[in-house]
């Protein structure tokens, strides 16, 4: 399956992005070929839905799930329509040590969505 | 860059004049005004030894080239912004301009194209050891959420590997701006008017901020107003379990040192004395963060 | 005529009394219409508590999918400018309030699988308290746009006469909305350096659209004063100065209007009345 986690950078221990919507980029993690790919985040320079074109973005790539520290709700509608299942990033740890965590069973489900920029 | 924001649900409750305190009480090496519609904080300050503009851009607007217009008004027809001027040749007005690009989809002539349009300025200021980042909106513009993000991201940039906190000061309301301005925020510390309006405007930015997760403490400036609705938003403030850090009376010296470009803490006066108060009741909330 | 006049009232910023101006002025010069353009935060009402006579809801175009048409081919998501559309995998999701009721979307769509329909961004409100017409409008939060609404009200009847707008505070579309049909702007500013800077931005807003306009000082104070300072280096007529009084703070805290309460400020509000009518006179006389 496929992972997606918002990023800071495509460097191999990229922090994790501390926003969804504006992320710069979005690292793809595939369990199976065991290998990444770095999406960039068009929506970072979006003046308005950032946070609809990002999870466009991350419907379009395929993934599964999605690890994030916060997520909006326009975003949080796209995704769930699109079956894709939600976790918690751990803000103190990077991409890789989150992605360890969620292998692990040790990610929570992403409960609290925040409210959504709505206009921009 | 850990980030602590000052908002208030209603504008003209003394946000900049408190953050403007804070900044000179904390020491803080980095701090931003996310209130792009209305900048005042770069007006109270520091000696700024540099300065670094660059533009900002929203939406790109639609230009029709004069040259392929045919002057046969389909965009002005279809048009729902009333943004096109008719003419020899047709031309659109920015300020009503909303970038929809519908005028482009039936245009005969290919005559219209989408032009990167430059929606505000932003200005990243150096002095006394301390990064400021700042924005201007133009007039007519749209409030955006993208220009709060970029100012702080900005700052984020400039102020490298800082760890202390950056002090935001947001803007009024609890629209987009200010949810731009609460994304990625630690504590949030909301001035709020002992009126009406000001206390029902306090209850929704409270809301908008707790979906955030961020800690929460809550002032009232210009409390002695009316002391009853300052008691009023205190007894909320228990009964919600948030922190009250304090109230700061009315003050025409506050006014003073605003108009001398300096700060409240600069001068001996009650409202400086009050936010002393303020910021030693939140510290243990910030250390906490 | 001197007393059909549309005045209208605006701010750099908010919170400097923009509200508390208009409607005294409004009450002073009863019958009179008031009209609140500050759809986000509409406060007006408060003060009058006017009885309600009409709600009108205002609608803008949203686009909404046929399933059983929707040929999958994601135009409508790459074309619109304000990401309103997103394509799931599996259906066509709509965001209304991202939406700015274009038309492009259901244009250009091959299957003609979008139709546009209506829905309520807010709405208009007339009622009548003592004299004074109020119209207010309402939008929802979290809407993309409050012109519309702005718009609605602006073309909603009413008696004439002398008519006072309480605009939003800035210089947003919504304000230049506002101000579109007015004879004289009243631009309000606070005695401090940032009084100053937010009367110079709106002052621009005005001059930009030809509007003459003049200001008050609000909540003035003795010393120095910038915003004094900027209407003396700018031209601009100074058309009262209100002293910042603790007790008139309280009074409009509590939502109460001054000039019902208080002869001095009725007395301040009609002379602010008369010196708006000699100034717009004046102004449309230059303005041949």
């Amino acid at each position: 399956m496929k992972i997606a986690i918002p990023v800071v950078s495509d460097v191999k221990d990229t922090a994790v992005s501390d926003t969804f919507g504006r992320a710069a980029m979005f690292m793809v993690y595939d369990t199976e070929a065991d290998a990444s790919i770095y999406i960039q985040n068009k929506a970072s320079l979006s003046s308005g839905g950032a946070g609809i074109q990002a999870a466009q973005t991350v419907v379009d790539s395929e993934v599964s799930v999605l690890l994030t520290p916060q997520l909006g709700g326009n975003a949080a509608r796209v995704l769930k329509a699109a079956g894709i299942r939600l976790y918690k990033a751990q803000p103190g740890l990077n991409a890789r040590e989150n992605l360890e965590r969620f292998t692990q069973g040790k990610l929570e489900a992403l409960e609290q969505i925040h409210e959504g920029f709505h206009r921009h | 860059m850990r980030q602590l924001v000052i908002l208030s649900g209603k504008g003209g409750t003394g946000k900049t004049t408190l953050a403007s305190a804070l900044i000179s009480l904390s020491r803080t090496r980095a701090y931003a005004d996310c209130d792009v519609d209305a900048p005042n904080l770069h007006l109270i300050g520091a000696d700024y030894t540099r300065q670094e503009d660059a533009s900002y851009y929203g939406l790109p607007l639609a230009v029709i080239d004069p040259d392929k217009c045919a002057a046969c008004g389909a965009c002005e027809q279809a048009c729902r912004f009333d943004a096109v001027i008719q003419g020899s040749p047709y031309r659109i007005n920015p300020y009503a301009c909303e970038g929809c690009k519908v005028c482009g989809l039936v245009c005969p002539a290919q005559a219209i194209a989408m032009k990167p349009h430059q929606a505000g300025t932003m200005t990243l200021y150096y002095g006394e050891g301390a990064v400021f980042s700042t924005a201007r909106l133009k007039m007519g513009s749209g409030t955006s959420g993208l220009l709060v993000s970029q100012v702080k991201n900005r700052l984020e940039h400039a102020a490298g590997e800082y760890t202390g906190f950056a002090v935001i000061d947001g803007s009024p309301g609890i629209g987009c701006p200010v949810i731009a301005t609460l994304s990625g925020a630690h504590a949030a510390l909301l001035v709020a008017e002992p009126s009406l309006s000001g206390l029902s405007d306090l209850e929704r930015i409270i809301e908008t901020a707790r979906g955030f997760g961020v800690m929460i403490a809550v002032c009232v400036n210009k409390a002695d107003i009316n002391p009853e609705i300052t008691d009023r938003i205190k007894a909320y403030c228990q009964r919600e379990g948030l922190l009250f850090a304090g109230a700061i009376p009315y003050d025409p010296l506050a006014v003073q040192a605003v108009n001398q470009g300096r700060t409240i803490v600069d001068l001996d006066c009650p409202s400086g004395k009050a936010a002393k108060e303020i910021y030693r009741k939140i510290m243990p909330l910030l250390e906490s963060v | 005529m001197m007393s059909d006049r549309t005045i209208a009232v605006l701010s750099g910023k908010g919170g400097t009394g923009k509200t508390f101006i208009s409607v005294n002025l409004a009450c002073a010069a009863a019958p009179a219409t008031y009209i609140d353009c500050d759809a986000e935060e509409p406060n007006g009402h408060l003060f009058f508590q006017p009885a309600i006579k009409t709600r009108e809801a205002v609608n803008v175009p949203v686009p909404r999918v046929d399933p059983a048409k929707c040929i999958e081919c994601r135009q409508c998501v790459d074309f619109c400018a304000y990401h309103a559309l997103a394509w799931t995998g599996r259906e066509l999701l709509v965001f209304d309030e991202m939406c700015h009721g274009c038309g492009g979307c259901a244009m250009l769509c091959p299957a003609q699988a979008l139709k546009e329909t209506e829905r309520a961004i807010g709405r208009v409100q007339t009622g009548e308290a003592q004299g004074v017409q109020v119209l207010s409008g309402f939008l929802n939060p979290g809407e993309a746009t409050g012109v519309p609404v702005i718009k609605q009200l602006l073309n909603t009847g009413h008696p004439g006469g002398r008519v006072i707008i309480d605009c939003p505070p800035g210089s947003s579309c919504m304000v230049s909305e506002s101000i579109q049909d007015a004879d004289y702007c009243v631009l309000v500013a606070e005695p401090t350096r940032f009084g100053a800077h937010n009367l110079a931005m709106v002052h621009e807003l005005a001059r930009l659209y030809n509007k003459p306009c003049g200001v008050v000082l609000n909540k003035a104070l003795p010393g120095d004063d910038p915003s004094r300072q900027y209407c003396q280096a700018h031209g601009l007529p100074i058309l009262a100065e209100i002293a910042f009084e603790a007790q008139l703070g309280k009074l409009t805290s509590n939502g109460m209007i001054a000039v019902k309460e208080d002869p001095r400020y009725r007395a301040l509000f009609e002379r602010l009345l008369e010196r708006i009518d000699q100034e717009a006179c004046h102004a449309a006389v230059g303005h041949s």
